[in-house]
């Protein structure tokens, strides 16, 4: 059948099981845009492609499947460049398709050209520039492949407007759709390894069997591998205690007994010692970030260490193994489960040492260092931890959770109850401050029969708060709650304690803008929230609407600072409490 | 003008054989993923195998060798990338070709030809006072012809950086696939 490419593109997404893309058209794709008219894929308009990018993340977080997004060249692409960056960063399956200028204007600094291939070349799984129409519908199933299969990323395709414009005769093609062994001989250099090595995984099961403080170390990659459910029946086969990274919280439900929450620099008290005094370190789809490991030749200096990733380059790039296991942490997780259950003979409680010294102490630091804070006074601020449990309470147990990156996202991963996998929308590893709003927005396109709430602060609302106009628009009915202090809160941590209370350039007022204006500008609900009587009803009455976005801005206490904290560049054992508790050791 | 005395023989050097996919781009995105994770290339030679769908990347890097296998790990990663062999000297073949221009003034002249005969190599072009050599080699032996005509005034060189396969076990046929 005689096509051209823009139609042929439009195709090839359909085949691949797209329902959404996020977008905003421009010159060099505009003929790509007119095949969409007639497709049953639900274009979604942006106001910025920085937005289409996070929210094809945020869908991707939410349901698992690839997001995809389609913006023209040039400006377009070079504003693409950061959410690519941080798919990557968090392994979120992500097609990002780019218009380029004609194949014979490549080179010529055309209008609106930019080499896209060249500048994302870093931050993506792969790329391609397509330049031949007959390619399309292959480059199409390679990047649809590459982006969900092995550790998973995004994968741009840099589409030049000749190549898909009907009335150029480059853009003709016979269609075809490739089958999955073309797709994988077209491929002749990428083969991950799912299967874990039978006699690695054996070791890591002796490993196991024979430790008295084991710690699961579950991160991200639990999650991307659909893995949640094999993590717990090791969890509790083994009696083994869990943590959970900032890129996995929900992957482990945080009310089982067996949690121990985040580690890390802002992690709980209890996971970031039980990790340090840990003889074993079962490190699942998780990659020994600086955040969680603090000074690494310092941490868990006692532990042997079982590393399962499907990324054979995690294995020993920050700390060596005892135990490399290259594999898909579900099947690596249910081969562990087996081989634990063979070796023990049935018994597995028996085949293991006595641990109740370790249950014991990590009871003793869970009693000792909870997560704490102090109410307001009457007349004061808002704490934004209470904030948090009231829309944590108020919330129902599966609603989506984003957050932008600062301060509010460590309360937020400390004070939400995750007790289900997919209900956490973060920026991890590129800590991209406007995160949460758009990619709040793309979860709940995913998820519409969710509630989805993005925390925000006031610094990383202002950087993406305009996709609430596609929100409203697109009648997305997500929520937004902006912890508003005033301050890029964390800069003012960081100044606080470490510069000598220097406040450099961190303040950026609570009245301007309005929030409430702008918000009810963009077609949103908008409430102000400033004492503790009103957070509760003001929740309550977001959580009733389901028609428009709503945004309720909260007045918080800027003075408030993320304990726990393990200082930058130092041990997890110097690791500073909240200043209410007693500081372990006494000393400090 | 006398080029600055070469530096030592590379401490840490390995060599990388890269087999690729042999397509616009590749070479940049290995190029690309040196610079980004801060591993320095020493040399690089580029060329088409035997069948045209693949080309063969001889890499020599400059690094300690737990920092190499994130080197041969993260190239693994990149899609194009089809194999990656590191070349222990000892069972490998290796050559360089070096071109270089020395100040020869015509009583001089001799000494440089012998010289580089010594070394199986040729004289490409004669100037006045001046003369281009060549000679393929082992990349060891390269730098000592350099060191010899170093006191003569080198006044260009250009070498192509190695290039380098295993070695063959003696007595079997011709075992080895091109993968």
């Amino acid at each position: 059948m005689q096509t051209n490419g823009g139609s042929a593109l439009i195709k090839a997404l359909e085949l691949e099981g797209v329902e959404v893309i996020f977008g905003l058209p421009g010159g060099a794709i505009l003929p790509v845009y007119d095949p969409i008219i007639d497709s049953p894929i639900r274009h979604i308009l942006v106001r910025h492609e920085q937005g289409a990018g996070h929210m094809a993340e945020g869908f991707a977080h939410a349901t698992g499947r690839p997001g995809v997004a389609m913006v023209t060249s040039g400006p377009a692409a070079t504003n693409i460049v950061t959410p690519l960056c941080d798919a990557y960063m968090d392994s979120v399956p992500m097609v990002v398709i780019t218009g380029q200028v004609p194949t014979p204007a490549i080179g010529t600094d055309a209008f609106q050209e930019c080499d896209t291939v060249g500048i994302t070349r870093s931050v993506t799984k792969h790329n391609e520039l397509v330049t031949r129409a007959e390619d399309i519908p292959l480059v199409i199933r390679q990047a649809f492949h590459i982006a969900t299969t092995g550790r998973p990323g995004p994968v741009l395709v840099d589409i030049p407007k000749d190549i898909v414009d009907p009335v150029n005769p480059r853009s003709a093609l016979d269609w075809y759709w490739p089958t999955d062994d073309e797709v994988a001989s077209s491929l002749p250099g990428y083969r991950p390894t799912t299967r874990g090595h039978a006699r690695k995984i054996r070791e890591a099961a002796e490993l196991i069997l024979a430790s008295r403080r084991p710690v699961l170390y579950a991160g991200g990659g639990i999650l991307k591998a659909r893995a949640a459910e094999a993590l717990r029946e090791l969890a509790e086969l083994t009696g083994i205690p869990v943590v959970t990274t900032l890129m996995a919280r929900g992957a482990f439900p945080d009310d089982h007994p067996l949690c121990l929450g985040m580690p890390g620099m802002h992690g709980n008290y209890t996971a970031v010692t039980a990790m340090q005094e840990a003889d074993l370190l079962v490190a699942l789809g998780s990659r020994f970030d600086d955040r969680v490991t603090g000074k690494v030749d310092a941490f868990a200096p006692g532990a042997k260490v079982v590393h399962v990733d499907v990324d054979p380059a995690e294995l020993g790039k920050v700390r060596r193994p005892d135990v490399p296991i290259v594999g898909d942490c579900r099947l690596v997780i249910e081969e562990l489960v087996t081989a634990v259950r063979d070796l023990s003979g049935g018994d597995v409680a028996a085949a293991q040492p006595d641990r109740t010294e370790w249950r014991s102490m990590i009871s003793g630091w869970q009693e000792t260092f909870p997560l704490v804070y102090e109410q307001s006074a009457e007349g004061d601020l808002l704490k934004p931890q209470y904030v948090l449990e009231q829309l944590r309470d108020r919330a129902p147990e599966d609603c989506i959770v984003a957050s932008g990156v600062g301060q509010h996202q460590m309360w937020t991963s400390q004070y939400w109850r995750f007790n289900h996998p997919y209900t956490w929308v973060n920026s991890g590893g590129l800590g991209t401050m406007g995160f949460s709003v758009p990619a709040a927005i793309g979860a709940k396109v995913g998820r519409p029969d969710r509630m989805v709430w993005a925390v925000d602060g006031d610094g990383c609302f202002q950087m993406t708060a305009q996709e609430l106009v596609t929100a409203a628009t697109e009648r997305i009915p997500v929520k937004v709650a902006i912890l508003n202090n005033a301050y890029l809160g964390m800069v003012r941590q960081w100044q606080e304690m470490f510069y000598d209370e220097r406040y450099s350039e961190v303040y950026l007022s609570p009245d301007l803008p309005d929030y409430v204006k702008w918000s009810e500008a963009m077609g949103c609900v908008a409430m102000r929230v400033e004492s503790p009587e009103e957070v509760g009803p003001a929740i309550d009455k977001a959580n009733e609407i389901d028609d428009r976005p709503v945004v309720l801005e909260f007045r918080t206490d800027s003075s408030e600072k993320v304990f726990p904290m393990v200082p930058a560049g130092r041990s997890n054992s110097d690791i500073v409490v909240d200043p209410s508790q007693t500081p372990p050791g006494g000393g400090r | 003008m006398n080029l600055p005395p070469p530096p030592g023989p590379p401490p840490r050097h390995h060599v990388l054989s890269v087999l690729v996919e042999n397509r616009a781009g590749v070479l940049a995105r290995v190029a690309s993923l040196f610079a980004r994770r801060g591993y320095n290339i020493y040399s690089l030679a580029v060329a088409p195998t035997h069948d045209d769908r693949f080309s063969r990347l001889t890499i020599v890097v400059d690094v300690e060798s737990a920092p190499l296998e994130q080197v041969v790990k993260q190239l693994n990663k990149l899609v194009n990338v089809i194999k990656i062999s590191e070349l222990d000297p000892r069972d490998s073949v290796e050559r360089e070709l070096a071109l270089l221009t020395v100040r020869a003034t015509a009583d001089q002249r001799q000494q440089v030809v012998s010289l580089v005969e010594l070394f199986e190599g040729r004289v490409l072009d004669v100037g006045a006072d001046e003369l281009t050599v060549t000679a393929d080699d082992h990349p060891s032996r390269l730098d000592d012809l350099e060191e010899l005509l170093r006191p003569f005034g080198i006044v260009d060189i250009q070498r192509t950086g190695r290039v380098a396969l295993p070695k063959l076990e003696p007595g079997s046929g011709p075992g080895r696939s091109s993968g």
